[in-house]
Formats: C-alpha cells, sequence, structure tokens
C-alpha cells in the first residue's frame, strides 16, 4: 500500500462520510439528494480502489445517474414547498432514541468485525474486466438474475399502476 | 385353529384337547347370537328395557312368544356344546397316561413387549378340567332353569346373551394359560355380573347393586395387577408355567407381597372380608343368576387363583395361614348375619360367603384338592338351593299375582310356610341340599366339609405351616383357632339353614289364603334341573371319600390333582395323616354338630311367625345380626360420604368449574394481551414500522456479537 | 483496506438508520434507505476482494433490486402526495385503530 493510496482512500472514504452526514441533516429535499450523489460518487471512487472498476461504473451509470435522477423528478414532480415549510425532524424523543440506537449499531457492527483482514494485493490491470463478472452472473447467479428480471417486470407494472390518475380523484 | 407354539411332545398332542380353544368360544358364539336377536326388534320384538316378572306379562309373552324358541335353542344350546366337548376332553384325559405337564396351546402373540411376551394361550390341566366341568355342567342345568325362569320378562334375549357371555368369560379364566389371560377373563366375569346384577335396571336399587359389586371388585382387581407386577419385575415371565419355574430364586419378601396382593385379588372375586359386601347386595340380580354366579362359578373364581398360584403361596407359609384365618373368621362372620336373615336369597348369600371362607381355608392350608373338593360339592348343593329359592320366589309371585297384591314381598321368609304342600319337589330338594350344606352324612358336603376340617387339624398338629409364625403366634395355635371356629361355623351353619328351611316349608301358610290358591310347583324345565342338582349333591361325595370308609375308590379327586397342586400342598402341609382313631374322632364331632344345630333349629323356630307387614321391630342382638353389624351403614359413613363430598366440592366445582373456566378464560386473555402487544408494536403506523425494524436488526446483530 | 472499507460501511449504515429513524419527509426517508444499500454495497465489494467475484455480482443484482424498489417506492409517494396533500410521515397512520 502506497501512501498515495492510503491518502486517496481516505480521501474518498472522508468525503462519502462528510456526504452522508450533510445529506441527513438538509432540510431541502433536493439538496439531500444531491448531497446523496455526491455520496455516490465518492463510493464509486472507493469500488475502483477496491480493484472493482466495473462495479464503479455501474454505480456512477445506474445509481446516481439514473435512480437518483428519479428521486430528483419526483421532488420536481411534487413541487414540496418552499423548505422551512416543509416537515422536517420527528419529535424529540424520536431524535434521542435514534442516536442511541445509533451508537449502539455502529458499536455492534464494529465489534462485529472481528478479524483482521489480510492485506490483498491490488490487482493487476487486466482489459477485459466485465468478463469475471459476466460469467458469474449468467452461469452461478443464473437464477437471482432471472428472477431480478421478474422484480423489474412487477416494478414497471406496478409504478404506472400505482401513479395513474384515478378518474374519480 | 393352529397353535403358535407347541410344547414337547405332550400325551394329549393331537387328541381331543386339542380343540379345547373351542370351550369358550362356543358360549360366546351364544352371546353373539342373542345379542344380536337383542338388536334387532323388528324380528324379535324383544326390548332393551327390563321388564320385571310382574308387568306385562301376557302381552309381552304373546308378542316375543314368537322368536323366543330361538334364544331358547342358543342359550342353553352353546352350554350343552360346551359341556359335551368338556366332558369328552375329560374322558380323553382320563384314558391318558402319564399326564403330569400341562396341555398348553398359545394361538396368537398378545403382548410382545421387550423381555415380556404374553401369548394368547389355553392351559389344560387337572386344575382347569374340574373347573370347566363344574361351570358348563352347572351352567348347563342353570341355562335350562332360566328358560322355565325368565319366560315371561321382556329381556330374555338379553338375559341369555349376558349369561352367555359370563361362562365364555369364566371359562377363559379358568382356561387361560398367563395371568394376564386370566385377568382378561377375571374382569370378564366381573363384567357379566354387573350386568346381571343389574339386569332389571330400571329400578335403581338394582342398578347400584351393579355399580357396588363392580366397585367393589375393582379394589381386589388393583390386589391382582399389583401381583403379576411384582411377579413379572421377578421372574420376567407371566405364564403359569415360566412364572412358577422362575419364582424358586426370588426371595421370601417377593413372595410374601406376591400371596398377599393375590389374595387381596381372590378376596375381592369371593367375596371375603373386608370385600365380601357386594354380594348380599348382588340378590338384586334374578335367581339363576345368583346360583349359578355368586353360588357355583364367578365367586369361586378366588379359589382357583389360590390354587392356580400354589407355588406363590407355598413360598409364603405365613400368608397362607393369613389367607386361612380370614377364610375361617368369614365363614363364622357370614354364618352369624345369615341367623337373622329374612330375606330368602340374603340367606343363602351369606350362607355362600360362608362356604367360601371354608373353601379358603382349605387352600389356606395347602390343602388345594380339599377347596376344589368343596368348590364342587358346594357348586351343586348352593346352586340347587339358589335355584329351589327361584321356583319359591316364582310361586310367590304367581301367588301374589293372582291376589293383585303387589306390593308383598315375594321374597320374605315370613310371608312363606308351609311351601312343602304346594312344591313339593323343591321342598325335598332343597331339603337335600339343606342336610348336605350342614354336613349330614352320606351326602357330599360331609364329605368335603369333613375332609377340609380334618386337613386343617392334621397340619395343626404337625407340619411346616404349624411351624410358622404369623405376627408372633404360633401356626399351630392359629390352626387349632381355625378348626375350632370351622366346627363352631357347622353348627351355625346347620342352624340358619334348618331355620330357613323350616320358616319357608313347614308349619303355617302366612302368605294369605287369596294369595295361596295361585302358589303351585315349578314347571318341569325349572325341576328337572333342581332333580338333576340333588342327585349330584348325593352322590358328589364319591369324587373324594376318605380312606376311612372300607368301601369305594378313595380320594379320586385328590389323585386326579395330584400333578397340578400336590407339591405345594406338601411344602405347606409337609406328610400330615391323622391317624384313623383321631379320624374317626372328628367326624363324630361333625356329625353331632350338624344334628345339633339341626335340632337347636327345630326346638328355637318352630313357633308362629309373624308375616312381614305385622312383624316386630327386632332389637339387640338380632337387629344387629339382621342388619349385618351395620357395616354398609359404617362404610357409607366413613367411606362413600367423604368420597362424594371430595368429588362433589374439590373435584367438581373446584376443578370442573373453576380450573377448566379459567384455562378457557385464560387462553382468552392471552389472545387479548398478545394482540394488544402486537398493537403496540405499531400497527398501521409506518414510522413505528422502521423503529420495529430496526430494533429486530440490532436484536439480531446483538446475538452474533454476543455469542 | 478491507477493514477500513468495512468501518466506512458500517458508518454509512448508521448514519442510514439514524435518518430513517429521524426524518419526517418521506421522500427523504427513502434516500436514507438508498444509502444503506449504497453502504451495504461497498462491504460487498469489499469482500469480493477476499472470496471472489461474486460479490460483484450481488452488488449489481442489489443495484437493480434498488431501482426497482425505487421505482414502486416514488409511485406510492405520490399516490401519498395526492392523498394528503403532503409527504409527512405522520399521516400515514390510518391503518391504526
Amino acid at each position: 500500500m502506497t501512501p498515495f493510496y492510503r491518502f486517496q482512500f481516505y480521501l474518498f472514504a472522508l468525503m462519502a462520510i462528510g456526504a452522508a452526514l450533510l445529506f441527513v441533516t438538509r432540510k431541502s429535499p433536493v439538496s439531500a439528494a444531491l448531497w446523496l450523489v455526491n455520496v455516490m460518487f465518492a463510493l464509486s471512487g472507493l469500488y475502483v480502489m477496491l480493484d472493482a472498476p466495473f462495479v464503479a461504473a455501474v454505480q456512477v451509470l445506474v445509481y446516481a445517474g439514473a435512480i437518483m435522477v428519479v428521486f430528483v423528478f419526483v421532488v420536481m414532480l411534487l413541487n414540496l414547498g418552499r423548505p422551512d415549510q416543509l416537515p422536517d425532524l420527528r419529535e424529540a424523543g424520536a431524535r434521542i432514541g435514534a442516536g442511541v440506537i445509533g451508537v449502539v449499531l455502529l458499536a455492534n457492527l464494529l465489534a462485529v468485525r472481528r478479524e483482521t483482514f489480510p492485506v490483498v494485493e491490488l490487482a493487476p490491470p487486466i482489459d477485459n474486466v466485465v468478463l469475471p463478472v459476466a460469467e458469474s452472473l449468467f452461469t452461478e447467479y443464473l437464477l437471482a438474475f432471472e428472477l431480478t428480471s421478474i422484480v423489474l417486470l412487477v416494478a414497471i407494472v406496478g409504478a404506472v399502476v400505482l401513479a395513474k390518475k384515478r378518474a374519480t380523484v | 385353529m393352529a397353535a403358535l407354539q407347541t410344547a414337547s411332545a405332550h400325551p394329549l398332542d393331537g387328541s381331543l384337547a386339542e380343540w379345547v380353544w373351542l370351550l369358550p368360544l362356543l358360549p360366546l358364539l351364544g352371546a353373539l347370537l342373542n345379542g344380536a336377536l337383542v338388536l334387532w326388534p323388528r324380528v324379535t320384538g324383544a326390548a332393551l328395557t327390563d321388564a320385571s316378572l310382574d308387568a306385562r306379562e301376557t302381552d309381552t309373552a304373546r308378542r316375543l312368544a314368537g322368536t323366543r324358541w330361538l334364544t331358547s335353542i342358543i342359550g342353553p344350546g352353546a352350554m350343552l356344546a360346551a359341556f359335551a366337548l368338556a366332558a369328552a376332553i375329560f374322558f380323553t384325559m382320563r384314558g391318558t397316561a402319564d399326564l403330569v405337564a400341562p396341555f398348553i396351546r398359545t394361538y396368537a402373540s398378545w403382548m410382545p413387549v421387550g423381555d415380556l411376551v404374553i401369548d394368547w394361550g389355553v392351559q389344560l390341566d387337572q386344575l382347569s378340567m374340574v373347573m370347566t366341568l363344574v361351570i358348563t355342567g352347572v351352567g348347563l342345568l342353570i341355562h335350562v332353569f332360566s328358560v322355565g325362569y325368565m319366560a315371561s320378562d321382556g329381556g330374555y334375549a338379553r338375559y341369555f346373551a349376558y349369561l352367555n357371555l359370563f361362562v365364555a368369560a369364566m371359562l377363559v379364566l379358568v382356561l387361560g394359560s398367563s395371568y394376564p389371560v386370566m385377568f382378561v377373563g377375571w374382569e370378564g366375569v366381573g363384567l357379566a355380573s354387573y350386568l346381571l346384577i343389574g339386569f332389571w335396571f330400571s329400578d335403581k336399587a338394582n342398578a347400584d347393586a351393579g355399580k357396588k359389586a363392580f366397585i367393589v371388585n375393582r379394589i381386589g382387581d388393583f390386589g391382582f395387577l399389583v401381583a403379576m407386577f411384582l411377579l413379572f419385575s421377578t421372574t420376567g415371565a407371566l405364564d403359569f408355567v415360566g412364572a412358577h419355574s422362575a419364582l424358586a430364586m426370588a426371595s421370601p419378601a417377593v413372595f410374601t407381597a406376591a400371596a398377599l396382593f393375590l389374595f387381596l385379588g381372590a378376596a375381592g372375586k369371593s367375596a371375603q372380608l373386608p370385600l365380601y359386601i357386594w354380594l348380599p347386595d348382588a340378590m338384586a340380580g334374578p335367581t339363576p343368576v345368583s346360583a349359578l354366579i355368586h353360588a357355583a362359578t364367578m365367586v369361586t373364581g378366588g379359589v382357583y387363583l389360590v390354587a392356580r398360584a400354589a407355588p406363590v403361596f407355598a413360598g409364603a407359609p405365613a400368608v397362607s395361614l393369613f389367607v386361612a384365618l380370614i377364610g375361617a373368621v368369614t365363614a363364622l362372620f357370614a354364618a352369624t348375619i345369615a341367623l337373622r336373615q329374612w330375606d330368602i336369597k340374603k340367606v343363602l348369600a351369606y350362607s355362600t360367603i360362608s362356604q367360601l371362607g371354608y373353601m379358603f381355608v382349605a387352600v389356606g392350608t395347602g390343602a388345594y384338592a380339599a377347596g376344589v373338593f368343596h368348590l364342587v360339592t358346594h357348586a351343586f348343593f348352593k346352586a340347587l338351593l339358589f335355584l329351589g329359592a327361584g321356583a319359591v320366589i316364582h310361586a310367590m309371585h304367581a301367588a301374589y299375582h293372582h291376589s293383585h297384591q303387589h306390593d308383598q314381598d315375594a321374597q320374605d321368609l315370613r310371608n312363606m310356610g308351609g311351601l312343602r304342600r304346594y312344591l313339593p319337589i323343591t321342598s325335598a330338594t332343597m331339603w337335600l341340599a339343606t342336610l348336605a350344606i350342614a354336613g349330614v352324612p352320606p351326602l357330599s358336603g360331609f364329605f368335603s366339609k369333613d375332609e377340609i376340617l380334618a386337613s386343617v387339624f392334621a397340619r395343626a398338629q404337625g407340619s411346616p405351616l404349624a411351624s410358622t409364625t404369623l405376627l408372633g403366634v404360633p401356626g399351630s395355635a392359629l390352626l387349632y383357632l381355625i378348626y375350632a371356629i370351622g366346627i363352631v361355623t357347622a353348627l351355625v351353619t346347620a342352624i340358619y339353614m334348618t331355620r330357613m328351611m323350616l320358616l319357608a316349608f313347614s308349619g303355617e301358610n302366612r302368605t294369605g289364603d287369596r294369595a295361596a290358591a295361585g302358589l303351585h310347583e315349578a314347571p318341569a324345565v325349572m325341576t328337572s334341573p333342581m332333580i338333576a342338582l340333588a342327585v349330584l349333591t348325593v352322590v358328589g361325595g364319591w369324587l373324594n371319600l376318605p380312606e376311612l370308609l372300607p368301601f369305594g375308590p378313595a380320594h379320586l379327586l385328590s389323585e386326579w390333582l395330584e400333578p397340578v397342586t400336590g407339591e405345594a400342598s406338601r411344602v405347606l402341609g409337609g406328610t400330615a395323616r391323622l391317624d384313623h382313631g383321631t379320624e374317626i374322632v372328628l367326624v363324630g364331632t361333625a356329625v353331632l354338630v350338624a344334628l345339633l344345630g339341626i335340632a337347636i333349629a327345630y326346638v328355637r323356630f318352630r313357633g308362629p311367625v309373624a308375616t312381614k307387614d305385622h312383624a316386630v321391630p327386632e332389637t339387640g342382638v338380632a337387629a344387629l345380626l339382621g342388619d349385618a353389624y351395620r357395616v354398609d351403614a359404617g362404610l357409607d359413613r366413613t367411606l362413600v360420604q367423604p368420597l362424594g363430598a371430595f368429588a362433589s366440592r374439590v373435584l367438581w366445582q373446584g376443578i370442573d368449574q373453576r380450573l377448566d373456566r379459567a384455562f378457557v378464560a385464560g387462553g382468552a386473555l392471552i389472545t387479548r394481551v398478545a394482540g394488544q402487544a402486537h398493537d403496540a408494536l405499531g400497527a398501521g403506523d409506518v414510522g413505528r414500522y422502521a423503529w420495529v425494524i430496526v430494533l429486530g436488526v440490532l436484536a439480531m446483530l446483538a446475538a452474533f456479537t454476543l455469542r | 483496506m478491507i477493514g477500513d472499507a468495512l468501518i466506512v460501511s458500517a458508518i454509512l449504515f448508521t448514519i442510514g438508520v439514524v435518518g430513517v429513524l429521524t426524518r419526517r419527509n418521506a421522500i427523504i426517508l427513502f434516500m436514507c434507505v438508498e444509502l444503506m444499500l449504497n453502504a451495504v454495497n461497498l462491504s460487498f465489494v469489499a469482500f469480493a476482494k477476499l472470496h471472489g467475484v461474486g460479490g460483484h455480482v450481488f452488488v449489481i443484482i442489489v443495484m437493480t433490486i434498488a431501482a426497482a424498489e425505487a421505482a414502486v417506492g416514488l409511485a406510492i409517494v405520490i399516490s401519498v402526495f395526492r392523498h394528503f396533500g403532503a409527504v409527512d410521515l405522520q399521516n400515514l397512520k390510518l391503518l391504526r385503530r
């Protein structure tokens, strides 16, 4: 691990965490969405550093580029109003409870991760990063792939049905 | 019917004895056929309700006369077939030499459980053969009698079905090859007894009597079961041959315990102290039932059990002494009660208890042959006495029907008198039986009773039994005491039996002139069995004549039973032999006592007696005896009432009502609380869903972390 | 490196959980869920370095499912908005007694 590598890693990591914190505390949905996009970009960088360039590309393309766009679309569509008018946080008790839970959860998660992991060498750059994923996806995980397709179909139909304006509204 | 397993070559192999399995099946078939007739009212017109002798006589007789002949053929016919087969097998056995080992056939596997193997099997040996002959022979006579006695009863087919069922169960009892099979028969006769005692069940008193018999029997059955458990845990086998041979290595404590519990079972079935209370109440059933079940066969099941389990009792001489003692005390106790009974059947009931006591004296002291001998002769004369009483009651009922006095008690001795003129055959046969039971020679009762007393005296003089002690008292002293009690009981027996006969058959008739015109002798179908039994009563003594007599074959029965009970008899009784001088003295004493009793009764009970309606209530000792020492009242106070109160207050109100309701209400409460809890989890509130999900995940993670 | 990635994943996940429990706006709630999914994706990719390419496949599938879920969920949010005129979470209590 070259020092540069580590610096890059921590940079992306801090960017992700910072963007996440900011995202969670924004009142305006649009701001929150944009900060979430930022998180995704940072994660994408992390993916590259973890030798998953394909996944990183897909993350940007699909997650940041499609899903978050849908979110922003909906926010715009609903025209929710000025940020200060929007209902924001839940009652105080919930906030304190959430804080406690957050701490506990984090402690839990960190405790679960008991072992120390071996330092794995960076994979040498290869021409075709898609091939291993494709191979695995279409042989070993074929069933999951097919099921996902069905889920997408259901989602499309469901979304259309749900969002249709009823005849008598 | 193919046998499961055959023993190594037995002299009876391949002979007529192979058909022994048919013996219980024939009466069972009769029971099934008659039962089918009962349940097929359109064909037979028979009703499941009971109809007492008095009611609806003419029209039921007309209605049912069409199909009664079928029942009359099936019922006694099954018995005739069974008796014929039994006699044939008996003669086969007589003609076979060297019959030492029992003839055992198993037909099906019943309970193969681990080490225990119980099969449906038959054990045919000399003892079971004797019992079978008595059961089928006397049973046949009583079935024939019943054709006449129950002729006008609405439950005719039901009666014969139950009676055949009883005989089938009794045959299973005596022919079984193992304790469990015997127990099946044991329970079966208890069931048949219950059904027959409560035959006229629309009268609650009769149903209660049946219930009482069954429940008291149950106590005995508990003893039987515990004894079986003990035997199994000690020997690992429950068939007679296997269990008794493996018993040799058991400790004396096992012998004592098993013998005691077996005796508890026998006492329940054979109405010995303290489990005798059901037998007088059992007189509520039809009189032929009393003759068959409560005189000749079922109550002798206990005696048979002790004889069959002779190896067990032989290993526990103290318990055997105890058995004899209880038998003796019971004999005297019941005899004293019979002195003051006014119901003719109650006199005979207590007499039965008393004579059963004699049998237990015999088998208790190891004189198994004498006990079985008395069993056989008692079957003859007691069945005859009951059948005679049945003829008397039949005549009295007819008399009261004739005079339309339906509230009079047809069974009360005070309402009888001088019946000798009206029922000559009944009177003559019953007098024979009375002399027999009193012990007047040369009737059978004299020989059997005398043999018992002689055996007791012989053992008292010197035997292994005399050397043992029961709770510190030496056996010889007890045996002398038992002998003395036996002599006193013989005196009392002669007195109360003569009293009964005098009250019923002699003197002036007290039934009333109107009713007396309706008195008549029983029809031939009823008197023929009585005459047959009378003949048997007279000649039955020849079964086991003592050596004392200069003529006749001696000890036929003892020799016949020798292979089965001889060894146990010697273990308990030694080879005690009375010398002829002593024996003659004993015989003379017994005869004198019998004649003395008859004389006393003649003197005492000759005078005029008031009828039941005009009778003066008794006081003092007479009242006590008449009430049977108030034992039933005492038991009611100490046992029945508290149990009833317990059942009512604790079990019914406490548990049934409160606890069960609490369970139901509790279930409802739990459901309601669960629903509320689920509601609290945020049903319908999306915000709460998130909380619940997160908390759940946290819990799962915590489980991982803390593991 | 893998361990560090997992720490980051844990922190992001926790932030997402806190957000879900705290915010009232349905759309922002939804986006917090997306954040949680992303954190999990990071874990998968980190472990893929140890256990092979299956982790990447899983990430693809998670993303697909997230897309479908977003579509349907947002359709629901639109329906809710049409009914209540707002996307406040407190409105969604109709099933309670």
